[in-house]
């Protein structure tokens, strides 16, 4: 029960910054029906702006709350500037290009991106700097209870603050009208008097943004920073964003945290679900295996990157609308 | 080719022949004179015909079939795989290459038909995602599949490979005909360039038979095309078999020339290298990514002799790397070109029209 208490206690934390970043994709995706490929290098670099900007007030003597909030704050503009710069320069000119185009140009920023971040901070994993004093809560009385951490709970709540911030943006505000007018037709929200060309980039901006914040929270909860670490979360990311249903908000927050379950659960039931030693009392003849190696898992915890993609295939084959997503029709 | 000529030259045989045969001579003539500045540039022009053999794969699905396949490098590691464990001391295994290409081609085949049967029914921009998602899933299979029976000896990989013997000839090691040795190196240029021009021949056949009409029918309307009559997702999926049995072939070649295999060189970097060959030199027109391979492939090495002592010479220490100058030059290449200049170098003609607006709006 304990490990079970504990996986659900990190699947959430995982599944939070998961749904942050596929917020991310989604709104860029039920607006141009675009997947922007940069969008998990642009979560590695807000990570590694903070980072830099941590390791530089680490020593001044500013209160640690007040050194996360102020790299936060210089991590947002920068992915902010860089979402907008990628879709005027990258983007923009082939919106009325065949599908194909853009899909490209993507792969391709995403390849400069991460290579001008390996230029500026180096290709060596960074031990992201421990600022808050990391402090355990068990959950329950026994000595093996399983234990959550300060670190996050505070990703947790930022992320239901930000998902909320972001329902409301879209529900409840104008911008937030002129984005859901755009992302059905266009042409016709341009006839009255929004400025598609407008409401792209703010989509493209405020998806960055909540990128930044994302990379801030997953630098923080694995500790360590790394060029090509936007690459594996965004293609998660991506998974979770397919799952709920591209294109819808609530789809993206379910997917994000169902992924993060399906991780930590994979990860920590799978080496004893596929362990031969356990199939030998069903299907005899592994025991001299067994005998050499008490723990002969056929598909360990390694395999935890794998279960995102198989997600993703089995549900784009069987539903690919998504959990939540309503049926489109093909545009391809 | 020919059609660049004027046209009194155009139809001559003359011309053609005089014209072939100095390519032939120039081609054969290649590896001596490299081999003369070094036997890393007979290697470099080995592995740069490799990814001509890649690109050349990758162009039949993403060119052809307008098919964006992100994990292509999949197929070819387990061409690569499937070779070396049917060739090296690993399992005690050793068979002669004419057997394990073919196997090495058809495993990677089957993996393609794996892949592409329940996903070809997707849109364009899933399925890239499908296939990154799987190129990855291959490279983390081949690293943990060391346990619990060590198939693909995990991150360590799979070495001493067996090199590929024809004729009696080893090439693996250097033969000596009279005063000249001829180093493997050589002889692995010409059995590569047989394969290539095999390659080029089934390809330049493919592309204007039935099939390769079909493909174009649907990279460039599939709703149509399926009105047409066109199995649509028979021939997707064939696409995607073909482009997967020749990565395959390629990878057994990879690793018979390499001797040294690991899942190190099976990355996505390297997919997307791929890709950008094809989108540099015109995707669906063979010359152009044959150009479009031979290019990426020979300008990050040049590049590799030129901005490293340079920039010794100019800031005294080493700024950028030329790996990672390399990589930014796919990155860029593959926007730029996008921008202006989407259907490559070498546009086909067909593609051309597709890849650019058109008033009609038919490309949206």
């Amino acid at each position: 029960m304990d490990v079970f208490l504990q996986q659900l206690v990190n699947g959430l934390t995982l599944g939070c910054v998961y749904a942050v970043v596929a917020l991310g994709y989604t709104m860029v995706y039920g607006i141009i029906q675009l997947i922007n490929f940069a969008h998990g290098e642009v979560v590695m670099i807000g990570a590694m702006v903070a980072m830099s900007v941590i390791l530089g007030l680490a020593g001044s003597g500013v209160p640690p709350l007040a050194i996360v909030l102020i790299a936060l704050l210089a991590a947002i503009p920068a992915c902010m500037a860089v979402g907008y710069l990628v879709e005027r320069v990258a983007y923009r000119p082939l919106r009325s290009a065949p599908r194909l185009a853009p899909l490209i140009t993507a792969i391709g920023v995403s390849m400069i991106l991460q290579h001008l971040a390996l230029l500026i901070w180096g290709r060596n994993y960074i031990p992201f700097p421990q600022i808050v004093k990391t402090q355990t809560f068990a959950l329950s009385s026994s000595e093996t209870a399983a234990t959550i951490t300060n670190v996050q709970v505070a990703i947790m709540l930022l992320s239901i603050a930000m998902m909320a911030g972001l329902i409301a943006l879209v529900y409840k505000t104008r911008i937030g009208i002129a984005m859901r007018a755009v992302s059905q037709r266009p042409d016709v929200a341009g006839l009255m008097g929004v400025s598609p060309n407008y409401v792209i980039s703010f989509t493209f901006v405020v998806g960055a943004g909540l990128g930044a914040i994302a990379g801030v929270m997953i630098g923080s909860y694995y500790g360590i920073a790394h060029y090509q670490m936007g690459f594996l979360l965004g293609l998660k990311a991506f998974c979770a964003a397919v799952l709920g249903g591209i294109g819808n908000l609530g789809g993206a927050v379910l997917g994000g945290i169902l992924i993060g379950l399906i991780e930590a659960f994979g990860a920590g039931y799978m080496g004893d679900l596929t362990n031969v030693c356990t199939l030998n009392k069903f299907l005899p003849g592994f025991s001299s295996l067994c005998e050499a190696n008490s723990n002969m898992a056929v598909f360990g915890s390694s395999y935890k990157d794998v279960f995102a993609f198989i997600v993703l295939i089995l549900m784009l084959v069987f539903r690919p609308q998504g959990l939540l997503g309503e049926r489109v029709s093909d545009r391809a | 080719m020919t059609s660049y000529l004027p046209e009194r030259f155009r139809n001559s045989p003359l011309v053609l022949t005089i014209g072939v045969s100095m390519i032939v001579v120039a081609l054969v003539a290649l590896p001596f004179v490299l081999n003369m500045a070094g036997t890393a540039w007979v290697r470099l022009t080995n592995f740069a015909i490799l990814f001509v053999l890649l690109s050349l794969g990758l162009n039949i699905v993403v060119g052809f079939a307008g098919l964006l396949d992100l994990g292509y490098i999949a197929f070819f590691a387990v061409g690569a795989y499937v070779y070396a464990l049917l060739s090296s001391p690993h399992f005690g295994i050793h068979l002669p290459f004419w057997i394990t290409l073919p196997i090495g081609a058809m495993v990677a085949c089957m993996f393609g038909i794996i892949l592409g049967a329940p996903t070809l029914k997707l849109r364009g921009d899933y399925l890239a995602i499908v296939t990154l998602g799987f190129g990855e899933i291959i490279r983390i299979f081949m690293n943990n599949l060391s346990e619990p029976i060590n198939l693909t000896n995990g991150p360590k990989g799979i070495a001493t490979i067996d090199s590929i013997k024809l004729f009696g000839l080893d090439f693996g090691r250097t033969t000596r005909i009279g005063d000249y040795a001829l180093n493997g190196q050589i002889k692995y240029y010409f059995f590569l360039l047989a394969v290539l021009v095999i390659v080029i021949i089934i390809n330049l056949r493919l592309q204007n038979s039935r099939i390769g009409r079909a493909w174009e029918a649907i990279r460039e309307d599939e709703l149509a095309a399926r009105s047409m009559g066109i199995n649509t997702t028979k021939l997707k999926l064939l696409a995607f078999a073909m482009g997967a049995s020749f990565g395959g072939v390629a990878g057994g070649v990879f690793s018979s020339i390499q001797g040294f295999i690991s899942p190190e060189s099976f990355t996505l970097t390297e997919s997307v290298m791929i890709l950008a060959m094809v989108v540099l030199g015109g995707m669906g027109n063979i010359w152009g990514v044959v150009l479009g391979a031979l290019l990426l492939s020979f300008v990050p090495e040049v590049l590799r002799y030129t901005v490293e002592p340079a920039q010794h010479a100019l800031f005294g220490r080493q700024i950028i790397e030329a790996d990672v100058l390399r990589m930014l030059l796919f990155g860029f290449a593959m926007v730029l070109m996008m921008l202006y200049r989407p259907a490559g170098l070498l546009p086909s003609a067909v593609r051309k029209r597709e890849l650019t607006k058109d008033e009609e709006g038919g490309a949206a």
